[in-house]
């Protein structure tokens, strides 16, 4: 055959390419480049040493030595180091491993009982169980303990695929509550009492005592167990058992046939997240003077999550970050906060929404917005002059915002049941919007909008507390659909 | 095909010999209470089980197709009882029902089923088909979110207080004496349940074994590539099979709330677990598989229940799905699954 095909300018000429190498997949870094200034700021963390990475955290050090008060610390401080502690280990577990364990919390919980159990003094059922082992003792003992709890659990994850794992786990999860609340016949747990007399971490060895017991003094012992735990898993993942769990995350099959002990790395990484838990709910223990079964339940899973679907899997960095945005945001909308800034961030996450729906065409978005507001107050008039209960309720805890609010708003006396009408209408709403496209999407975001803002205001910021895990499940929906990277993961690039 | 069905049969040989055993253990060695107390666990067992396997079929026939575990689907049955709830409290209530009893009911189940199977449909939509050609996982996460999307909205909208279906004031007290006074009691409700729940099976099996669409099901569950190119719609098929699953999830809601007269937000969760412990018992993707493991999951808990106590029976329950995921991964009717390279 003489009759070659021409060249195609286009294609690179053979001389470019290396044998062996897919060209499509190892341009795979520079298609996900993204430009401007986002893309700048990526590129630049992604240039850091991980040391430089890790000297970004030191300013985190520093905040107990804001103005804050102890709550504050607590509330914001500790919870996003033990969160960030979690994500963490389920990173290992899910991230890196691929393995989906809905009864991480367990293991949270584990360490909790384990620390109360070893190092306080509880009467319950004619037992008395007086034992005050050092911290380090208590401490170690509950992460060993973890982790091989996490071995039993993780050896049936052998023989058992994704979803037939994620179920068991989440039965572990579910019978560990179930436990701790009732079922234990020697009151080692306290049913839903819980355990309360604990001690504060008291190390002491060759001589040497140190009590912790302030927030800030807890504050930092947390964070110093951070960093450490991100030293051990970064060191981990970059290790031989790192690559070889990404391995047979990506294809078990290929990495069994490549010579990996598949089952022996799953069984690993699974022990090793619960390991990293026991340590996280140890201290939790210790933190909060107790370990109680409500503190280890669904809900708890769903956060941790969150941070970890949110920072994406596999990301050290997005772990950190995950968590941070997770437990303000989940502070903030708490209703012993100001009220204001749960209302700011609901309203922000709506703008945020609002941009990312339009973020091809700044016309519709500038209709869209402008829309919105003048339907607001047209809706608003013509409640005032027809229906005057409409526009006659209070708004709750408006502060500086309560002007604008009532002018804008619908708000009923009585508005129960409008409410909730209204929120079932906005399911019925959010789910035409995604199904719209071009200029008719255009037309039914500000209904949606001044819906979305008169739901919030009768019904949702009176129950926040509710309100915030509705957001959170939203919230894990949105991502799975629309970035199931997370912030820092990176997208696959799927080889067919 | 002959090794899979003598496995199948020594399944089930081995399920009769526990039962057997069983048997003999709980009425020759707790005396004190007797067969009559045995056999009335036992009918209670039948009932709930009829229940879990409505809710198990939901998770099979959505597994089947898509080899997807749908998480959510305990909620969908959730708020099919709370359907049921808002139209009983609608017509009248069970105390001064508008209708005929015998309507309001009808009126319910159809509601139910209508309002779950409409869910179902959306939650494919939005939580599932984005997710298609995914990550294992991710579908799984977006479950999750469903789930705890749905749990509380309800807390959100109507609260955590319990709501009383009083399904026995609504239909009545009464049922049938069987061996005499002293004898097992079964309700007419139970009776009701048992015989609603096995029309629905029936249904079921009608609709997958002899109407086009099953067909088209049947198809698509063995190789969606395939049935594609000869003409169906995946998309479609798996959007009726949602359908179909949170139907019938929503009828067991509404016969949850007749027999055990409270429902809250949280029924969803336990009552999804078992329903998924059933399929599994059953071999997750069998129909009869779903049925046979929702009556196996219903009669251990109302033993357990009977024989030692509430908290226990949950427990137990979820040692036996343990237990049947390691030693018989495929469940009782399942065919073990071969890995396709």
């Amino acid at each position: 055959m003489a009759d070659t095909p021409p060249p195609n300018p286009d294609q690179p000429t053979p001389a470019n390419t290396e044998i062996g190498v897919d060209r499509w997949v190892s341009e795979a870094d520079e298609r996900r480049d993204r430009g401007g200034l986002g893309g700048r700021i990526q590129r630049i963390w992604g240039g850091l040493p991980p040391s430089g990475k890790l000297a970004l955290l030191t300013p985190a050090i520093f905040l107990p030595f804001l103005p804050l008060s102890e709550a504050t610390i607590y509330n914001y401080g500790l919870f996003i180091l033990i969160y960030a502690l979690l994500a963490l280990g389920l990173n290992v577990v899910v991230g890196f491993a691929g393995l989906l364990d809905l009864g991480y919390v367990a293991f949270f919980g584990f360490g909790a009982y384990a620390y109360a159990f070893l190092s306080g003094t509880h009467h319950e059922k004619g037992h008395e169980y007086t034992h005050h082992w050092s911290a380090q003792y208590s401490i170690l003992t509950a992460v060993v303990l973890c982790a091989v709890l996490g071995l039993f659990l993780g050896s049936s994850s052998r023989r058992l695929l994704g979803d037939y794992l994620a179920i068991v786990t989440l039965f572990f999860g579910q019978a560990f509550v179930v436990f701790t609340n009732s079922a234990d016949p020697y009151g080692i747990t306290n049913g839903s009492n819980g355990l309360g007399n604990i001690d504060p971490l008291h190390f002491s060895a060759f001589g040497v005592h140190l009590t912790v017991s302030s927030t800030r003094g807890y504050y930092w012992f947390l964070f110093g167990c951070v960093v450490l735990v991100l030293i051990i898993v970064h060191l981990l993942s970059e290790s031989r058992t790192g690559r070889a769990w990404k391995a047979s995350r990506e294809d078990p099959l290929a990495a069994e046939l490549m010579g990996m002990p598949v089952n022996r790395l799953k069984i690993m990484a699974f022990s090793f997240g619960a390991a990293i838990a026991g340590l996280a709910g140890s201290v939790f223990a210790a933190a909060q003077t107790g370990a109680f079964p409500q503190n280890f339940g669904t809900q708890v899973l769903i956060l941790i999550y969150a941070v970890v679907i949110l920072g994406g899997t596999g990301s050290l960095t997005g772990m950190l970050a995950g968590a941070t945005a997770i437990i303000v945001s989940f502070q903030v909308l708490d209703s012993t906060s100001p009220p204001n800034n749960a209302r700011t961030l609901f309203y922000l996450g709506l703008i945020v929404g609002v941009a990312a729906l339009f973020r091809k065409s700044r016309l519709k978005m500038a209709v869209a917005v402008v829309s919105t507001i003048a339907l607001g107050f047209a809706v608003h008039a013509i409640a005032e002059a027809v229906w005057p209960r409409g526009t006659s309720g209070s708004v709750t805890s408006g502060g500086y915002l309560t002007g604008a609010i009532k002018d804008w708003v619908l708000l009923p006396t009585h508005a129960n049941r409008l409410a909730i009408y209204g929120y079932l209408a906005l399911i019925v709403l959010v789910v035409v919007i995604v199904q719209l496209k071009g200029w008719w999407r255009v037309a039914v975001v500000p209904p949606t909008l001044v819906l979305t803002a008169f739901v919030w205001e009768n019904l949702l910021i009176q129950q926040p507390a509710v309100t915030r895990y509705v957001l959170f499940g939203v919230l894990l929906i949105a991502l799975m659909a629309t970035r199931p990277q997370g912030l820092f993961g990176t997208a696959k690039v799927e080889i067919v | 095909m002959a090794s899979t069905s003598r496995q199948v049969l020594g399944n089930l040989a081995g399920l009769g010999v526990l039962l057997a055993i069983w048997v003999v253990y709980a009425v020759y060695f707790s005396p004190t209470q007797g067969w009559t107390f045995f056999f009335q666990l036992t009918v209670n067992g039948i009932i709930l089980g009829s229940i879990y396997a409505l809710i198990a079929l939901g998770y099979s026939l959505v597994y089947g197709i898509l080899k997807l575990l749908n998480f959510a689907h305990g909620d969908v049955y959730m708020i099919g009882s709370f359907i049921g709830f808002g139209v009983l409290t609608l017509l009248g209530g069970p105390l001064s029902p508008a209708i005929p009893v015998a309507l309001l009911v009808l009126c319910m189940f159809v509601a139910a089923m209508l309002g779950s199977g409409v869910l179902g449909l959306a939650i494919e939509r939005f939580a599932y088909r984005p997710l298609r050609d995914a990550p294992r996982i991710a579908p799984l996460i977006s479950a999750l979110g469903v789930a705890f999307f749905l749990e509380n909205s309800v807390l959100l909208l109507f609260g955590a207080d319990y709501r009383n279906y009083d399904g026995y004031d609504l239909i009545s007290y009464n049922g049938i004496h069987l061996g005499g006074e002293a004898g097992v009691f079964v309700s007419y409700l139970g009776v009701l349940v048992i015989s609603g729940a096995l029309l629905l099976m029936v249904a079921l099996i009608a609709l997958v074994r002899w109407s086009r669409f099953g067909k088209a099901m049947r198809a698509v569950s063995f190789d969606r590539e395939a049935a594609a190119m000869m003409g169906i719609d995946p998309d479609r098929v798996i959007a009726i099979t949602f359908l179909v699953g949170s139907a019938l999830g929503g009828a067991a809601g509404v016969m949850f709330g007749l027999v055990y007269s409270q429902i809250y937000y949280l029924i969803g969760f336990l009552a999804g677990l078992k329903g998924f412990t059933a399929a599994v018992v059953g071999g997750i993707g069998s129909i009869p598989g779903a049925m046979l493991g929702g009556l196996l999951v219903g009669l251990v808990e109302s033993w357990a229940k009977g024989y030692l106590n509430g908290n226990v029976a949950d427990l137990v329950v979820f040692g036996i799905l343990i237990g049947v995921m390691l030693l018989r991964p495929s469940g009782l009717l399942g065919t073990p699954a071969l890995q396709k390279v």
